[in-house]
C-alpha cells in the first residue's frame, strides 16, 4: 500500500517573547517582531506522518499558509523527512481568521489532488483555536479524529486511533480519507537529520502555477528541489473567501487587561508576619 | 416564533445534562433578556428526553431536541450536520457550545458549514455596540478571550455573521439559582441523517474520572515555574497535604510536564473559584489569572517583586517558594 499523507503546519510567534510593539493598531499580530517557531503540535503531527510511512510506505507533503519568510518551517519538515512541501503566500491570504485560513487550505490541498490522510497539530500556540481542522475537514468533505493521542493501526483501508476526553479516551475508527488533529502526548517528534539539514539548508521557494502530482511518486530518487509557493490564482481560490475579507470574525480591541484587587498587603516574609497571615486565615474561616 | 434567540449546543456527561451545558444557558438567559429574545437549546443524543426538562430551571424556553439510536454516542459528522440544520432551520443570532473536547470538534465544523464566526475559549460574553466606519452594528456580540498565549485580551466581534458562535470552558460561566416552576418547551425534530453520515465507528469508549478536582476545592495549592525543582515541588506537596487542598498549576507547569493537565489552572485549564488559592511561584499570565482571579482570597509567592500576580493577590509574599512555603506548613502546624 502506501498512503498520500498531507501535513499542515503552522509557523508562530513563539509566545513567551511578546512585547508591547508586538500588537499593530488593527488589532492584528506584528508577526515580524517576534521569533517566528514551528507550531509544537504540528511537528507531532509531522512526526506521525513520518512513522506512518515508515511503516506502510507513502508520500509526505508539508503545507503551509504564511509570509515569504514561513519556508523556514517548511525546511523543518524537510530537515525531519517531509517528501515534498508547499507554501501558500499571497497578501490576500493575510489577516485571515479560521475560516479564511481553511478555505485557502481547502483550495491548496484539492490542487494537490488525492489524498488518504491529513494531519495537523491539535492547536497552535498563538491562537488556541483548534478551529482549523476541523473546518479543513468540513470544506473538503471528509471526516474528522482530532485530539488523536495514539495512532493504533494503519490499515489498507481504515485507520484505528484514540482520541483523548475530557474524562478519559475513545477508541475509533474511520476510513480514509480522514483528517486527524495530533496531541503532543501521541509521540516524541524526530530531531532534523544532519544528511538533510546538509541537503536542504539552502533550498529556496519558487513559484510554481503548474502542479504536477507525478512529482510525488514515492519512489523518485531525486528529492525535493524547492518549495513550491503558490499565491490565489494557483489554486484557484476566491480572493473574496481569502484574508480579511473571508473572515467573518473582526478584532474589535486589544488590551493588556491590569486586573487588581482593592485591598493587596504585602506580607514580610518572616516567621512572625506568615504565623499573622496563616492565624488570620484560620479566624476568618478561610482554611481549618 | 423565530426571534432571532441565543442557543445553547447540549451536551451530555454521564447519562445526565453536563453542568457546562447549564452554566451556558444561564449566560444565553443574560445575553437574552436585553436583546428581549428567547434562550433556545439543541440537544442531538439518545435517550435523554427525560433529562431536558432541567434546562427551563435555568432559563431555557424551547430546546430542539434529535434523537436516534445511532446518535448514542458522539462522533464529528452527524452531530454537526444535525446542530446546523436545526441552527439553519431556526436562524439563532448567537450560539454557545461549552469548549470540551466534543464541542471544540464540532463547533468549528458546524461553523464552517454555516461559514459564520467562532471563537474559541471565551473567558467573557457580553452585548455591546460596533461601529466600523460609518457601519454601527447596536447589540452585536462581544467575544472575550485572552490570546497568545495568554498576554492579551481580545474582544472579537462578528456583526455580519449569523449566527455568532462562541466556545466557553466549563466552569467560566456562573450557573444562577435554578427556578424548578419554570418549564421548557420539547419540540422533537427528526433525525434525516443517512448512514453514510457516520463515518466514525465507536470502538471503545473508557471514562476515567480524574482524581484531581478543582472545581469543587475550597484550598487550592498552585505551583508555577518558580516551582521547577523536584525538592520544591515536594513542599508545595506539603503544604496542601497539610490544609487539606487541591494541587493545581500553571500551563508553562504542564508543557514542563511536571505535572499532567488535569491539575492546570487558566484559560485553557480549569476555571476554580476557591475560598482561598495559593499561588506559588506563579509569575500571573492572564491566561492563568483569567481561571482564578474570582478566588476569595489570593496568596501570592513570587521572589519577583514585580510578577503581575501580585496585583491581584490579597496577600503577596516576596520570597522565594523554598523558604516561604515551610513557614507556612510550620506557622499552620503550630496552630492546629
Amino acid at each position: 500500500m502506501g498512503l498520500k499523507m498531507i501535513v499542515l503546519v503552522k509557523q508562530v510567534p513563539d509566545t513567551h517573547h511578546v512585547t508591547t510593539d508586538t500588537m499593530k493598531s488593527d488589532g492584528t499580530v506584528n508577526r515580524a517582531d517576534l521569533p517566528a517557531i514551528m507550531n509544537p503540535e504540528d511537528l507531532n503531527a509531522l512526526e506521525e506522518a513520518l512513522r506512518i510511512k515508515e511503516t506502510v510506505g507513502g508520500t509526505v507533503t508539508a503545507m503551509t499558509m504564511g509570509p515569504p519568510k514561513a519556508v523556514e518551517v517548511l525546511r523543518e519538515c524537510l530537515y525531519r523527512g517531509a517528501d515534498d512541501v508547499i507554501l501558500l503566500s499571497d497578501r490576500r491570504f493575510a489577516g485571515a481568521d479560521t475560516l479564511a485560513t481553511s478555505y485557502a487550505l481547502k483550495c491548496a490541498i484539492e490542487k494537490v489532488g488525492k489524498y488518504d490522510l491529513i494531519l495537523c497539530g491539535r492547536q497552535a500556540i498563538d491562537g488556541d483555536t483548534a478551529q482549523v481542522g476541523p473546518q479543513t475537514a468540513e470544506k473538503l468533505g471528509i471526516n474528522q479524529l482530532t485530539y488523536v493521542s495514539k495512532v493504533i493501526e494503519v490499515g489498507k483501508k481504515k485507520i484505528t486511533v484514540r482520541r483523548s476526553m475530557d474524562r478519559g479516551y475513545e477508541v475509533v475508527r474511520s476510513a480514509y480519507p480522514v483528517l486527524l488533529t495530533i496531541a503532543a502526548e501521541a509521540n516524541e517528534p524526530r530531531s532534523p537529520s544532519v544528511k538533510r539539514v546538509m541537503a536542504y539548508k539552502n533550498i529556496t521557494s519558487q513559484r510554481d502555477d503548474f502542479y504536477d502530482a507525478s512529482y510525488l511518486h514515492p519512489n523518485r530518487k531525486e528529492g525535493c528541489r524547492c518549495i513550491r509557493e503558490w499565491n490565489v490564482e494557483s489554486i484557484e481560490a476566491d480572493p473574496k473567501l481569502c484574508g480579511i475579507s473571508g473572515s467573518p470574525t473582526k478584532v474589535k480591541k486589544i488590551e493588556n487587561v491590569v486586573l487588581t484587587t482593592q485591598d493587596s498587603k504585602q506580607i514580610e516574609n518572616t516567621e512572625s508576619a506568615i504565623r499573622g497571615l496563616i492565624q488570620q486565615l484560620i479566624k476568618e474561616h478561610i482554611i481549618g | 416564533m423565530t426571534q432571532k434567540s441565543v442557543m445553547v449546543f447540549i451536551e451530555q456527561s454521564d447519562a445526565k445534562i453536563a453542568d457546562v451545558s447549564l452554566e451556558l444557558v444561564c449566560r444565553a438567559k443574560a445575553l437574552a433578556d436585553p436583546l428581549n429574545v428567547p434562550v433556545e437549546a439543541v440537544a442531538v443524543g439518545y435517550g435523554m428526553s427525560d433529562q431536558l426538562d432541567v434546562l427551563g430551571h435555568y432559563g431555557c424556553d424551547t430546546v430542539y431536541c434529535v434523537e436516534d439510536k445511532r446518535l448514542a454516542h458522539f462522533t464529528s459528522v452527524p452531530y454537526a450536520k444535525i446542530a446546523a440544520g436545526i441552527i439553519k432551520k431556526y436562524k439563532p443570532q448567537i450560539v454557545l457550545f461549552g469548549a470540551t473536547t466534543n464541542g471544540r470538534d464540532v463547533a468549528p465544523r458546524i461553523a464552517s458549514e454555516l461559514k459564520c464566526g467562532l471563537t474559541a475559549d471565551c473567558t467573557e460574553l457580553k452585548i455591546g455596540e460596533y461601529r466600523i466606519k460609518d457601519h454601527v452594528w447596536k447589540k452585536t456580540l462581544m467575544q472575550i478571550r485572552p490570546a497568545f498565549g495568554g498576554n492579551i485580551i481580545a474582544t472579537i466581534v462578528s456583526p455580519e455573521s449569523m449566527p455568532s458562535m462562541a466556545t466557553v470552558r466549563e466552569g467560566v460561566m456562573k450557573m444562577s439559582r435554578p427556578d424548578p416552576s419554570r418549564k421548557v418547551k420539547i419540540q422533537k425534530e427528526k433525525c434525516e441523517i443517512a448512514d453514510s453520515d457516520f463515518p466514525t465507528e465507536v470502538i471503545e469508549v473508557v471514562r476515567k474520572e480524574s482524581k484531581v478536582d478543582l472545581k469543587s476545592a475550597k484550598i487550592i495549592v498552585s505551583a508555577g515555574m518558580g516551582v521547577s525543582t523536584p525538592e520544591a515541588m515536594q513542599k508545595v506537596r506539603e503544604l496542601a497535604d497539610v490544609l487539606g487542598a487541591e494541587i493545581g498549576c500553571s500551563r508553562a507547569v504542564v508543557d514542563a510536564g511536571l505535572l499532567c493537565s488535569d491539575h492546570q489552572v487558566g484559560q485553557t485549564g480549569t476555571t476554580v473559584r476557591p475560598n482561598l488559592y495559593i499561588a506559588c511561584g506563579i509569575s500571573g499570565q492572564i491566561q492563568h489569572r483569567a481561571g482564578m482571579a474570582e478566588s476569595k482570597r489570593i496568596i501570592a509567592i513570587n521572589s519577583d517583586p514585580n510578577a503581575p500576580i501580585f496585583e491581584i493577590a490579597h496577600y503577596g509574599i516576596v520570597g522565594d517558594v523554598n523558604d516561604v512555603v515551610p513557614k507556612m506548613i510550620n506557622a499552620y502546624k503550630a496552630k492546629a
